[in-house]
This record gives C-alpha cells, structure tokens and sequence, in this order.
C-alpha cells in the first residue's frame, strides 16, 4: 500500500553564529492513512524541526534542507512551489503547536481565527464559515460555542485554547495532524483531556496523526508506532507494543527506565540519563548517544551504526545489534578485565 | 567466555578516558559575548569610530590652524573653504575649521554634563523608589510619592520646560545644562526602577538572598551586571539629545551667546546667508551635528543588540 | 477606573505646568514693563501694571491667573498691546494645523510603509536602504534639513515656493522637513516591531493554516505589530509641536510656533506663558486621547482594568 507520508533521508541544517548545525541527519519514516506515530526524544533532538520540514516552516535562513524528500500523496513537498506548499498545509495537513498561549493571533477573534482555513481552502463564504466554525469549536468541546467565537484568545483558558487550535487544525478535515508537543505546556488534567480529544477526533474524522513529545507514558496511551529520537538521528524505530517489550537500543532503556510508574506500589528509583545531549555543532563521528552510553564501544566512537532490522517494522541504530558485538549484560564485566 | 572477540572495535570503550559532562565549547561571559557581538557589528562600529574622530578633533582640532575660533578679520570675510582655511570663514572672517571643533567641545561638554547628571539623579531616585517598594506601608510611600513626581514630570514636554527656564536664565554652558538637566533625569530614574523592581523578584536574588549573600554582594554581583547595559544604552541615547537640544536652543537663540559658538548657533548664523551661495556656513556645522547624532545612534543601537541576550539570534 | 484616574492625572500635569510656568514668570527680574520704563512716563507704566494686576501680591496673582486659565483667556500680549495671547493662538492654529496634519500623514503613512518593508526583507538590501534613510532622518535635525530643501527644491530647481504660506504648495517643503524626524522614528520602531512579530508563534499558525503570503503579513503581522507603534504617537507628536517652532521660523510661517518664537526674541514674557500653557494643554491632551484610544484598540487591554 502507498504510504500516506514518507519522509526519506532527511538533512536539515541551520547557520548559526556559532557555525553550522546538523540539526536533522539521515531521518527516515512514514506514516500511514488512519495512523498516529509517536516521535519522542529530548530537546534539541531534532523532532520539531523534522516535522517543521514537513509544513515547509524552516525558516530560511537560517535553516536549509540539505537533502532528502517528503513524500505526500505521491507528491514531494520539498519540490513544490510556496504556491502549490499553500494548497497543502491547512487544507490536507493540520498542525497543532507546543505553547497554546503564544499560538493564536492575541488581536484577532479566536472564531475568525478557525474560518480563515475554510474561507482561503474550501472557498466558503463567511456566514457558512462562521457556522462551520462554531460547530468545529462545539466538537473540540467548547462550551457555549456561539459566544465563544466572538472571544479573544486572551478570555481563553491554556486548555481552551489548544482545543482551539485543533479546532483551526482540523477544520479542513486534513488528512494529516501534525501535533508537535500538544500537551507539554498544559497542566497534566488538561493533557489528557487533550490526549482523549485528540484520539477520538482522529477515529471521527480518520485523519492520521504525527505526535511528538518527550513523554513515552503519551506514546503508550496514544500512537501505534513510534520513533526514537536523539541528536538529530531516528535511533530507534518500533510499534509500540515492541519497543516497550523490546527495546533495543541503549537510549531507549534509558527513556524507559526514567518513566514513573505509577502503576506499581513498590518503590523504584527513576533511573536519569547521565550526561548531556551532543553538541550538534560538531557532532560526534559516530554514534550521538556513544559519549553517555554505559554500552559504548570503541566503534560506536569512530562509526555511526547502520540500521539493524530487529524484526518487522523495528529497527535499531546500535553496534549492539551486531553479532560482533557482547551481550549487554555481560559487558560491565567484560570493560573491567579488558581495561584493567 | 560467552563469545568470542574478533572484532577488536567491538571492545568497551575505557571509560576513564571518556567523560561525556565536558562541555566543547567554552561558555562565554555575558561582556565578552557583547563585545564580540558588537565587534561583528559594522554600523556600531563605524559609529564608535566617527565619536573617536569627533571627540579627538574637538580636543585637537582647533590647533591644528593658526586662527582662533574668535579671532575677526573682515577682510578675509566669506571665504569658501581653501588650503588656508580648511572650513572657510564667516562673515566676520573668522576661521570655521576652528570654530567648527570650538563648537564640538561646547556641545559635547553640554551632552555629556546633562547625561551624567541624568544618569547621578535617575539611578538615586530609581534606586531608591525600586528598593524602597514593597518595603512595608512606609517604603511603598516613599515609592509611590516619587513616583507622582516622576509620572507628572515625565508628562510634561522636555523642551518646553528646557524653553521657558533659559528665557528666564542667564544663557551660558551651565544654565543649560541645569536646564537640561531639570526634567531629563525622569527617564533614567523609571529605567532603573523598573529594572530594580524586576531584579527583586527574580529567582536568583531571591535565592542568593536566602542563602544569607550580603545586600552590597547582591547589588555588586546581580543588580550591577544586569542594570549596567541598559544604563549605558540609555547613556548613549541621552547624550545625543542633550546636543540636538543645546543646538535647538542656540537655534533658537536661546542657547551659548557669543563669543562663544556652538554647532547650534553656527546653524543659526548660517540661515540668512545660505541663498546667497555660502554653502559651507551651513553646512559644516550641520554636518557635524548630523554625524555626532548618528555616530552616538548607530553605536547604541549595537550595545542595545548585542547587550540583550534575549533578542540575540 | 482607568479612564477617570488617567483624567485626573491629566488635570493635574496641566496644574502643574500652569503653575510652572507662573514660578518661573516671577523670578524674571524686574517687571515685563522694565524695559519700557525709561520710554513711557510713570503714570502709564502704573496704568499697564494695575491692569494686568502686577499691583497686587503674587498670590492673589496667582489665583487671577488660575481663573482666568479656567476660563481658556490665556492672558494680553505685552509687545501688541491690541492683541491677546487668545487672538494670537486663533490667528496661527489654521497655519500649524495644516503643516501639523500633512506632517503627521506624511509621517505615519512613509513611516510604517519604510518600517514594514525593512522587516519584511529583515537583514537584506531593502532594509538596508530603508535603515539608511531611517537613520539620517533621525541624525539630520530639521533646522539643516530645512534650509538644504529650501536651496534645492525652491532656489536651485524652482520647484517650490522659498518660504511664507498661502497655497498647498507653500505647505509642501515645510510639511516634509517636519515629518522627517518622526518618519525615521515611525519607520525604525515599525520595523523592530514587525520582525519581533513575525518571529511570534502565531505567525507558524497563521502559516501552518496555507494563508497567503499577503494575508499572513496584513491580518496577522502588521496588525499585531502596528500596537505598539500606536502607543508611541505621544512622544512623536510632543516632537512635531517643538518642530514647528523651527520650521515655521525657518519658512516664514504665520503659525503659532513663529509668534512663540518672536515672543521669545522679543522677551514679551505673557505671551510666552500663555503659549506654553497653550501647547502643554494641546499635548498632554493629546497623550491623553492616544492613551485611551489604544485601549479600544488593543483588546488585550480592558478599560475597566487598573492602568499598568
């Protein structure tokens, strides 16, 4: 089957005072119709400025897109004319933002806000606009929808508003989401009142959706697929089934060991990830994760790892995939005698 | 053994030899970063040029010719500018390069005068009513009543009052400065409030303060540093007004009386002969007034960039 | 509420400069009759004096004084014996109004046009250009720009009339030397502005949404970005008052700023009073009325809310 979204060796960098940053490298997936796929990984590793791409937002400069194509219904949207780009976003591809309260025009009524999508893509007059988008605020569970539309953001509370912006988001009915960390910045009641919205406006109206964030108990409770994320790199790639039971790749353990889980009543020690993320301005030679890897072998510093199939539809970016490699558990002994 | 090793890369990296907290790059300190921001900046750095030029003439410049800036000889009345005198002479024969570069130390003496005025009582009255607020009913007293002042002073048009007190002032370099002076000090006095009123609530001076750093420490590590850019952008600013205003009032006729000469008067004197060809009255006067104002703009347009971290890119 | 504690304020900045201004008349030395007193005889000079109440201790003159404020009668001119500062404001306001209106409207509409256009081509050749001709319009004072016009425009190419007032065209020269400082200003806190919001997150949204380009900038950009540009007319209109006093000396124009000059020259000390207490009036006035405009136009601002 066509893939919905196929996103092919992506390259993105941006110019920067301080030189040039490798702020996306290689990163490939795709996304099927009907689908939600999770992208988690930390700040800075490169999640938002991958799905940036997609929307055509990179700001140029300073960012560049150095290579790669993104496949959309058969068409590449890095070929595409601002013209043509236009046609697309808003109309076939949504996109919710981070922070509701700097998302929406703070001087114009949220209402009007939701119409201008339906009036520039679908060619509606503004009386049916209106109508078409009191209804889009009914359905995202606004409250008292008529009043609400001649609102400014302002009167909004932080949960409402990103209730408005999927409102703005879906009123085409796009075929994709794009939702780049929606509920980071919402107190954690509202999240998953967000979270439920979202899954069930996805199941109504069949519209895939690309969710990232840095929350794997999200990935869990929403999305079917999910990506790992880090210094720009996809380093993992699973369902979500298989990366929680079958993790692969030294970063993901310790994204899942730092989870709190709350389900079980004996106490266990959130175990962080010692070290910081890589400098993106002269990235390692290897592998991103190798500096703050327990596992880190001599080649992880001089190569960066090929994609190892783990099994159908799960990749993994680790030397510890290969069958030269030790078994993880025996290695804090083996780095012992070889170095002592 | 579990396996054998044939690769020898696939051996545990020593972890002795590798520590993933370093940080590559050196951190900056915020001064050093500013410097080498505004070093980056061509038009800041034109303008701190054109000052070192302005500022080194005004001390040298009138020496460099053997005429005095008040020296008269009508038969060498409206020269236009020659080997002899670089800048021409006016219509008493004076010399212009000289009295050009007189004028630029009497402008630059009343910008600078006024501006450290402004910046003396701005930084006492903000001080006080930024430290005083929220220091029980009798500190938001002293707060609130300065800042009446302040609020009624700041409402009322800087060069009328500056008019009004040099019609009834004897005119000379002083008076004008204290007229300058007399309302300028409410825009620096609201700066360094606010900024105070802002550091005091910040986390950071909360939590030097709770871990017992001393009153003096505060002020020397945190309230200095944080206040010292917007003091001086402020300064850069101040300092070109104070000279567009001395050369409005001596426009005016207002302003330095003869024999002294400012830029302002210069300007003023070059009015009714400029239809009559004399080209260089005008406009060497004026063309140093515009160059002063634009090298002291540019250069504190840069320092405000490059002394904000926020708005850096 | 707002409105009726900034009216307040209002009222007692104009106090405070009327009563000013009162102050620093009497630290004058001497009478504003002193310089006649060797020209008219003693009994004249008594006259002139018990007529503008200068007879009586000073605070009673100045509850006069504050009396007859209240009844808008700025007070005689000294110089013209025939005129008040009343008929003198009433002959100039036609003359500055006009410049004053064209000045503004140049200055606003060139202004955000030269400020959009620099941030729209943020930190490439046409802002450059735009901040360039910002720059020399703050750095050139009006009283060099005026004569350079005036040589160039009227005496070189003829284009325009030298100087004096009376049709459109006579306003053209002094109108654009006027506007060119507060043009720079406009243009140059227009394009900071606009850059700072089209680097705001609502910009994304309203991009992610497939506006046009034209659309984004206008409903979303300019919109937003004109606010703060709004509250800044005060100032700029605080500049272009203290401007007309060059300019219309410069052009020979018949405003209210020429007689406050003369009266300047002249030392007719009642005339300067009541000119300054005029201008005060008109721009605190003014500060007042843009202040509350602003908060109809921005709805992020309510008017019952406390001010700050």
């Amino acid at each position: 089957m066509e893939h919905l979204l196929k996103v092919d060796q992506l390259k993105v960098n941006f110019n920067t005072y301080g030189g040039e940053v490798k702020a996306v490298r290689d990163v490939s997936f795709h996304v099927d119709q009907g689908e939600i796929v999770a992208i988690v990984g930390e700040s800075g590793s490169g999640k938002s400025v991958t799905v940036q791409s997609i929307m055509g937002l990179i700001p140029s400069p300073p960012g560049m897109i150095k290579g790669g194509s993104i496949q959309f219904e058969g068409k590449d949207l890095l070929t595409l004319s601002k013209r043509q780009m236009r046609k697309i976003k808003g109309s076939k591809i949504g996109m919710i933002f981070q922070d509701p309260m700097t998302s929406l025009n703070p001087t114009m009524k949220v209402g009007k806000q939701i119409a201008e999508a339906l009036i520039t893509h679908r060619n509606f007059s503004k009386a049916n606009a209106k109508n078409k988008a009191v209804e889009m605020l009914k359905l995202v569970g606004i409250p008292n929808p008529e009043a609400r539309f001649q609102q400014y953001p302002h009167e909004y509370s932080g949960g409402m508003r990103q209730r408005a912006m999927i409102a703005i988001a879906l009123a085409c009915s796009p075929d994709l989401l794009i939702a780049d960390e929606p509920t980071t910045a919402l107190d954690v009641t509202i999240q998953a009142q967000v979270l439920e919205l979202m899954k069930e406006l996805q199941k109504k109206m069949n519209t895939a959706i690309i969710l990232i964030t840095h929350d794997l108990g999200v990935v869990a409770e929403t999305a079917q697929r999910v990506l790992v994320m880090y210094g720009g790199v996809v380093v993992e790639s699973a369902s979500v089934m298989e990366l929680f039971e079958n993790p692969r790749h030294p970063y993901t353990w310790g994204l899942l060991q730092s989870i709190p889980d709350t389900d079980t009543s004996e106490k266990k020690r959130l175990v962080p990830i010692a070290g910081s993320p890589p400098d993106l301005f002269s990235p390692p030679k290897g592998c991103p994760f190798a500096p703050r890897c327990k596992y880190a072998m001599d080649i992880c510093l001089e190569e960066m790892p090929t994609d190892y199939d783990i099994s159908d539809g799960h990749t993994a970016k680790c030397w510890l995939n290969d069958e030269r490699a030790p078994h993880p558990e025996t290695f804090a002994r083996l780095g012992e005698t070889e170095n002592a | 053994m579990e396996k054998i090793m044939t690769d020898k890369r696939f051996r545990p990296v020593d972890k002795t030899k590798m520590r993933s907290e370093v940080i590559t790059r050196p951190s900056l300190s915020a001064w050093k970063e500013a410097l080498l921001h505004i070093l980056k900046n061509k038009l800041a750095l034109l303008g701190l040029l054109l000052l070192t030029v302005i500022v080194s003439l005004a001390i040298i410049g009138p020496h460099l010719l053997p005429y005095s800036a008040s020296e008269q000889n009508l038969l060498n009345a409206n020269k236009a500018p020659s080997a002899k005198h670089w800048f021409g002479t006016d219509d008493l024969g004076r010399d212009m390069w000289s009295r050009t570069w007189m004028g630029a130390r009497v402008s630059l003496i009343i910008g600078f005068a006024a501006a450290l005025i402004d910046l003396i009582v701005g930084v006492a009255v903000g001080g006080v009513a930024g430290y005083m607020a929220g220091r029980g009913i009798a500190g938001d007293r002293v707060d609130g009543i300065l800042m009446r002042i302040v609020e009624v002073l700041y409402a009322i048009p800087y060069l009328l009052v500056v008019i009004l007190l040099m019609v009834i002032m004897e005119p000379g370099i002083a008076t004008i400065v204290l007229a300058l002076s007399i309302t300028g000090w409410v825009g620096m006095a609201r700066i360094i409030r606010g900024q105070v009123l802002q550091l005091k609530s910040q986390e950071y001076v909360l939590a030097a303060q709770k871990l017992g750093t001393s009153n003096w420490k505060i002020i020397y590590r945190h309230l200095l540093p944080n206040t010292m850019g917007i003091i001086i952008v402020n300064l850069t600013f101040t300092i070109p007004t104070a000279i567009f205003a001395e050369a409005f009032l001596s426009f005016l006729g207002l302003g330095v009386q003869a024999p002294n000469a400012s830029w302002g008067t210069m300007a003023n004197d070059a009015l009714g002969v400029i239809l009559s060809g004399q080209w260089w009255r005008l406009f060497f006067p004026g063309l140093m007034i515009s160059l002063t104002m634009f090298a002291f703009n540019a250069f504190g347009d840069g320092l405000q960039d490059a002394l904000d971290p926020q708005g850096r890119k | 509420m707002y409105i009726v504690k900034r009216f307040v304020t209002m009222l007692l900045t104009i106090w405070v400069i009327a009563s000013l201004t009162f102050i620093i008349m009497k630290f004058i030395p001497g009478d504003p009759f002193a310089s006649d007193a060797d020209v008219l005889p003693e009994h004249v000079l008594d006259n002139m004096r018990a007529k503008y109440h200068l007879d009586e201790p000073i605070p009673v003159q100045y509850v006069l004084y504050l009396k007859s404020l209240v009844m808008f009668d700025l007070g005689p001119s000294i110089q013209s014996e025939t005129r008040s500062v009343n008929s003198i404001i009433a002959s100039g306001f036609p003359a500055s109004a006009t410049l004053g209106i064209q000045a503004i409207i140049v200055a606003v509409v060139f202004g955000l046009l030269l400020g959009i256009i620099a941030a729209l081509y943020h930190n490439r050749l046409l802002d450059y250009i735009s901040m360039v001709i910002a720059i020399i319009g703050i750095s050139v004072p009006s009283f060099i720009l005026a004569p350079l016009l005036i040589n160039y425009f009227a005496v070189k190419w003829g284009m325009l009339p030298v100087a004096s007032w009376g049709s459109f065209q006579h306003s053209i020269l002094p109108s654009i030397a006027l506007a060119t400082t507060p043009l720079a200003v406009i243009a140059r806190f227009m394009r900071s502005s606009m850059i700072e919001v089209m680097n705001q997150n609502y910009m994304k949204t309203a991009d992610a949404k497939g506006l046009s380009s034209f659309k984004i900038v206008f409903n979303h950009g300019i919109r937003n970005a004109i606010l703060p540009v709004v509250s800044f007319m005060g100032p700029l209109f605080v500049s272009l008052i203290t401007g007309t006093f060059v300019i219309e000396k410069i052009f020979a124009i018949p405003g209210i700023g020429k007689y406050f000059v003369d009266s300047i020259f002249n030392r007719d000390y009642p005339v300067i009073m009541g000119t300054t207490v005029f201008f005060s009036v008109i721009l605190v006035v003014t500060l007042f009325l843009i202040d509350i405009s602003y908060r109809f136009i921005d709805p992020r601002i309510k008017l019952t809310s406390k001010g700050d």
